[in-house]
C-alpha cells in the first residue's frame, strides 16, 4: 500500500507556468508589495520568520530589484487574509522558493513603475534610473517616487502579464551583504514572541493531555475547579480537556487540579526501547526499490557489513508551544508559530466545520523551530478553548512536559548496509536498507486532520499515519538515502514503516540524517579496509567539481594531514549534497574520547550556491552544526512499554555551553549558482565526521546513535 | 490573593498576587517585563533568569513571596533609555541569536556575572552559562558576545 502525500495547493499550479510556482499560484502582484505612506513598502511572504533569518535575507532581495533602502522595506508576518500561499516554510526551501518569487514580482513592479514614470515625465524609459525608490530621468532630470506614482499605477495586474527581467547578479548591492537581522532588536530588549502577545482582555489556557498516547478518559470531576476563583471555562470533549482562567497562574494549578481528578484507561503499546533495532525490523512495512543498478556484479577484494541507528529524537524547542485564539460573533482569528499557516487554517476550520474564510491565521514567531513541533496543535487547542469564552481572546501555551510528551519526533531508524571495494580502491558493490517511520505528518499533508486535539475530541478524527514526499520531491525517510557517489553496483531499498507507535513528524533534515550518517561512516569503513585515507577515497568517487571542492577546503582548514595532539584525541570527515541536489557540506570532528565523547573542534566548508546573506547563512551552518552534535552525543527520546518518560532537560539531555566544540565554517561563493538552503544541510555530515573521528581515534566503530557511555560501552562488546 | 512590593528596573511596584505565584508570571502578566521568558517552569533551562538583590535566580521557580522588598533587574531595565546595554549591542553586533528565545536568559546572566567579575575569563563564563540552554546552537557566537561586552564594560569603566 502506497501512501501518497496531499500536496499543497499552490503545487497544482507550478507546471502552468515558467514562473517560480509560488508566483505563478499568486499572480497578481499587490498580494507581495504595498506602498504605504511614509515612503515604506511593505513585503507580504507566504514564507514565515523561524529564527532563521528569513525575513531579512526576502527583504535584501526585494530591496535590491526595487533599489529601495533596506530600511524603508518591513516584512508583513504571513497572515492568511491578505499574504500569497506559499505553501509551508520547510525543506530549506524558502529562498529559492519564496526569495525567488519575490525577485520576480518586485522585477516587474520596477517595470510597471518605470513605464508609468515614462509616460508621465514623457522621456524615454532607458533614460530613468532608480534610486532609494526615486526614479530619475538622466534627460529631463525630472524625479517621481514610487509612492508619488502608486496611485496611478495598477499592481493587481497579473505577474504573467508584465515582461521584466530581474537584476544581473553583478548588479545587485544588498544580495550577498551581511544584513544584520531586522527581527532581533525587539526580541533582545522586550517582546516579539508569539508568548508575548497581550490582547485587551485575554484570558489564559492550559490543557490536561492524557497519560499516554491511547489512553481514553474514564471519568473527570471537574466541579471544583470550575468553582474555582478566576476560572472561566473548564472545557471536556472526550479526550480533550483544558481549562481557561483569568489569571495564568490559576489556569495551571486548575490544569493540575484536573489532571488528578482524571481516571484513564491505558494500554502497553509501544515498542521495547532497549531494542528499537528488532521493532524497526520487523515492523510491517512498505518496501520501495530506491535504486537498483543493472549489470553484472563486480568481485570485491575487501567486504564490509555494518547497520547503523539512531533513536527518537525531540524538537526540543526551548519554549513550549503557544497560540492565541479569539471568536468574535462567526469569525475565528489564530495567532500561530506554525511552519504551515494556510493548510493550518484549512484544517482548522475543517474540524470546526466552519468556512475556511472565516478563520484568519496570522504567523508570530515563536521559539527556535526545526520541523514539525508541536504549534499547529497549540492552535487547534486555543480555538476549543476560546470557543467556550466567546468573545474573549485566548492565549493557551503548553507545559514544558507536555511538549516533550506530545510533540511530533523525528523516527528512529535503521541503516544496513553490505558493501565491498576493490583492491585498485573503487567501491564495486553497495547494498543498503533503510527502516523507520514516515517523516511527515503535517497539516494539510494527511487524510484526516494532523491535529492533537482533533484525534481526542468526541468527533474522534483518527490519528492519521505519516506520509513520506515521493524522492523527487525531497522524500522523506528516502532523502539522501541513494550515496552521491559515482560508483555503480548501487542498490537501495527502503522498508517504510505501517506501524506509527510514537507520533513522528518532520524534524531537521529528515531521513537524511541517519542515511547521511551510515552511507559516510560506512565509507570510512570501506576506506579502512581498503586501506586508504578516508578524504582520498571520497575525492576518488567523485568527479562532481562543487563536491570535491568543499572537500578539498575542509580537509585544508582542518589541517587534515596533522594527526591530533594528544592522547584520545582523532579526526574524522564527511561529505554530503543535501538532498543529492542541493547544499554541499563536508565536516572535519576533531574528539577526545576519555569516560565520554567530547568535540573539540568541528571545521566545515560549506557550497550553498549564491550567498543571500552570508553571516545569515553561517549562523545556520553553525546552529546546525552544533545541533547535530548535541543529537550525536547526548539525545534520545526515553519510553516504557505505555508512555514517553523523557519529560523535561533533566531527562532529554541536550548540549551544555562547556560541551560546545569551537566551531570554524566557510562558505564557497558560487555567485553564478542557484542559492540553496542550509538550515538542514549539516546534521548528517556533523554526525558521521563525529563517529569517524571517534574512530580514529580509538580504533572502535559506534554505529548506534547516540554515542553515550552506554551505546560505546556496547559497541566494544 | 495579597499585596507585594517590590523594585523592579529601579522603580518600586506593588502587585497582587497569591503567595506561592511564581515570580515569572507577575513580572510578565502583572508588570508587562515580556522578556522575561518561560521555557521549563522547573528551573532547568534558565531562559527565565533575573537578577534578584544581585544574584541571577530563576524566576520560573521563585515564589513572589520570596522577591518581597527587593530589587529586581530583568531584561527591560537593561537599556538606559535609549542606549542599549554593551551586552545587547554585542549580542546585536555578533548576531549571537538565532531565533533569540533563550537570549534575554542569558544576558541577564551574564550581567550578573561581569557586574561581579568584570575580567571574567572563558571558563568563568562557561560556568555561568552552564544552567542557560540554547537549542538552536549559536552557543558559539554568544561567548564571542559576551567577551565582545566584556572588554566594551570595562574600558566604559576605565573612561
Amino acid at each position: 500500500m502506497t501512501k501518497s502525500p496531499r500536496l499543497p495547493r499552490v503545487y497544482s499550479l507550478a507546471s502552468k507556468s515558467d514562473l517560480p510556482y509560488t508566483l505563478a499560484g499568486n499572480p497578481r502582484l499587490d498580494t507581495w508589495i504595498q506602498f504605504l505612506p511614509g515612503d515604506r513598502v511593505e513585503i507580504r511572504s507566504g514564507k514565515v520568520e523561524l529564527g532563521q533569518g528569513i525575513a531579512t535575507a526576502i527583504a535584501q532581495i526585494a530591496a535590491d530589484e526595487l533599489d529601495l533602502d533596506l530600511s524603508r522595506i518591513a516584512m508583513l508576518p504571513t497572515d492568511t487574509s491578505v499574504s500569497p500561499d506559499e505553501g509551508s516554510t520547510t525543506g530549506s526551501r524558502s529562498i529559492q522558493e519564496g526569495g525567488m518569487a519575490m525577485r520576480q514580482a518586485c522585477a516587474r513592479i520596477r517595470a510597471i513603475f518605470l513605464a508609468s514614470a515614462s509616460r508621465q515625465m514623457g522621456v524615454d524609459i532607458v533614460s530613468l534610473s532608480v534610486e532609494d525608490g526615486v526614479i530619475r530621468s538622466a534627460s529631463s532630470n525630472e524625479t517621481l517616487s514610487y509612492w508619488e506614482l502608486a496611485a496611478s499605477v495598477d499592481l493587481t495586474v497579473s505577474a504573467e502579464d508584465v515582461t521584466a527581467t530581474p537584476k544581473q547578479i553583478a548588479a545587485l548591492t544588498r544580495v550577498g551583504q551581511s544584513v544584520p537581522r531586522t527581527d532581533l532588536t525587539p526580541k533582545l530588549s522586550h517582546g516579539g514572541f508569539i508568548q508575548d502577545i497581550d490582547l485587551p482582555g485575554m484570558l489564559h489556557g492550559r490543557v490536561v493531555r492524557p497519560p499516554s498516547f491511547r489512553a481514553t478518559l474514564l471519568s473527570i470531576d471537574s466541579a471544583a475547579v470550575a468553582a474555582s476563583p478566576g476560572i472561566r471555562a473548564v472545557v471536556h470533549n472526550g479526550n480533550f480537556i483544558g481549562v481557561v482562567a483569568e489569571r495564568e497562574e490559576q489556569a495551571i494549578v486548575a490544569m493540575q487540579a484536573l489532571r488528578e481528578s482524571c481516571q484513564w484507561s491505558e494500554i502497553d503499546d509501544l515498542p521495547d526501547m532497549a531494542d528499537l533495532k528488532h521493532f524497526l525490523r520487523h515492523a510491517d512495512a512498505d518496501v520501495e526499490v530506491l535504486r537498483g543498478d543493472e549489470g553484472p556484479s563486480r568481485a570485491a577484494e575487501h567486504s564490509v557489513e555494518a547497520a547503523y541507528s539512531r533513536p527518537f529524537i525531540a524538537h526540543a524547542s526551548l519554549a513550549p508551544s503557544c497560540a492565541l485564539a479569539w471568536w468574535r460573533e462567526d469569525r475565528l482569528d489564530i495567532w500561530s508559530h506554525s511552519q504551515a499557516i494556510f493548510a493550518l487554517r484549512d484544517e482548522i476550520a475543517d474540524v470546526l466545520e466552519m468556512q475556511h474564510d472565516k478563520v484568519t491565521l496570522r504567523h508570530a514567531p515563536g521559539a527556535g523551530c526545526y520541523g514539525h513541533n508541536g504549534s499547529d496543535d497549540a492552535a487547534l487547542d486555543a480555538a476549543l478553548l476560546a470557543e467556550a469564552v466567546k468573545g474573549s481572546p485566548v492565549r493557551l501555551q503548553w507545559m514544558r512536559d507536555d511538549e516533550f510528551g506530545w510533540e511530533p519526533f523525528g523516527p528512529a531508524m535503521l541503516v544496513e548496509i553490505k558493501g565491498g571495494v576493490q583492491a585498485s580502491g573503487d567501491v564495486a558493490v553497495w547494498d543498503q536498507h533503510i527502516w523507520g517511520n514516515r517523516h511527515i505528518a503535517r497539516p494539510g499533508r494527511l487524510e484526516s486532520p494532523a491535529l492533537l486535539a482533533a484525534w481526542h475530541m468526541d468527533k474522534g478524527y483518527a490519528e492519521p499515519a505519516a506520509v513520506d514526499m515521493p524522492l523527487s520531491m525531497g522524500g522523506g525517510g528516502q532523502r539522501n538515502a541513494v550515496p552521491y557517489y559515482d560508483f555503480t553496483g548501487v542498490s537501495v531499498v527502503n522498508h517504510a514503516l505501517n506501524e506509527m507507535p510514537l507520533r513522528t513528524s518532520a524534524l531537521r533534515a529528515l531521513g537524511a540524517h541517519l542515511n547521511i550518517f551510515a552511507i559516510e561512516s560506512f565509507m570510512d569503513e570501506l576506506a579502512t579496509a581498503a586501506g586508504l585515507d578516508p578524504v582520498e577515497f571520497r575525492l576518488r568517487q567523485l568527479q562532481d567539481q562543487r563536491s570535491r571542492a568543499v572537500i578539498e577546503a575542509v580537509a585544508d582548514m582542518s589541517g587534515w594531514g596533522t594527526p591530533p595532539a594528544g592522547e584520545g584525541r582523532g579526526k574524522g570527515i564527511a561529505f554530503a549534497r543535501y538532498k543529492n541536489v542541493s547544499t554541499f557540506a563536508a565536516v572535519v570532528a576533531e574528539v577526545e574520547v576519555a569516560e565520554t565523547v567530547k568535540v573539540l573542534k568541528v571545521h566545515a566548508a560549506v557550497d550553498c550556491g549564491r550567498l543571500i546573506n552570508p553571516d545569515g547563512a553561517l549562523n545556520q551552518c553553525e546552529g546546525g552544526i552544533v545541533q547535530a552534535v548535541s543529537w550525536t552525543l547526548k539525545e534520545q527520546v526515553t519510553f516504557d512499554r505505555r508512555t514517553i518518560t523523557s519529560r523535561g532537560w533533566d531527562t532529554y539531555p541536550i548540549l551544555r555551553f562547556s560541551e560546545v566544540p569551537e566551531v570554524e565554517v566557510k562558505l564557497i561563493d558560487r555567485p553564478d549558482e542557484e542559492p540553496l538552503g542550509v538550515g538542514e544541510g549539516m546534521t548528517g555530515p556533523t554526525s558521521a565526521a563525529i563517529g569517524n573521528a571517534i574512530f580514529n581515534a580509538m580504533g572502535l566503530r559506534v554505529r548506534d546513535l547516540p554515542f553515550t557511555s552506554e551505546n560505546i560501552t556496547r559497541a566494544m562488546e | 490573593m495579597q499585596k507585594f512590593n517590590l523594585t523592579v528596573n529601579g522603580a518600586p511596584r506593588e502587585v497582587e498576587a497569591g503567595k506561592n505565584n511564581a515570580l515569572l508570571y507577575v513580572l510578565r502578566n502583572e508588570l508587562g517585563m515580556k522578556g522575561v521568558r518561560y521555557g521549563c517552569g522547573i528551573g532547568e533551562c534558565g531562559a527565565c533568569s533575573v537578577i534578584l538583590d544581585g544574584e541571577r535566580i530563576f524566576s520560573c521557580d521563585t515564589p513572589i513571596w520570596a522577591a518581597e522588598g527587593k530589587s529586581i533587574v530583568t531584561i527591560e531595565g537593561m537599556a538606559e533609555g535609549d542606549r542599549l546595554h554593551p551586552l545587547q549591542e554585542a549580542f546585536l553586533r555578533e548576531q549571537a541569536a538565532q531565533c533569540g528565545y533563550c537570549i534575554n536568559g542569558i544576558m541577564v546572566t551574564a550581567k550578573a556575572l561581569l557586574d561581579k567579575t568584570p575580567e571574567a575569563t572563558d571558563e568563568q563564563i562557561l560556568e555561568a552559562l552552564d544552567r542557560n540552554l540554547c537549542r538552536c546552537g549559536a552557543h558559539v557566537r554568544i561567548i564571542r558576545a559576551i567577551r565582545s561586552a566584556a572588554e566594551a564594560m570595562r574600558s566604559e569603566a576605565r573612561t
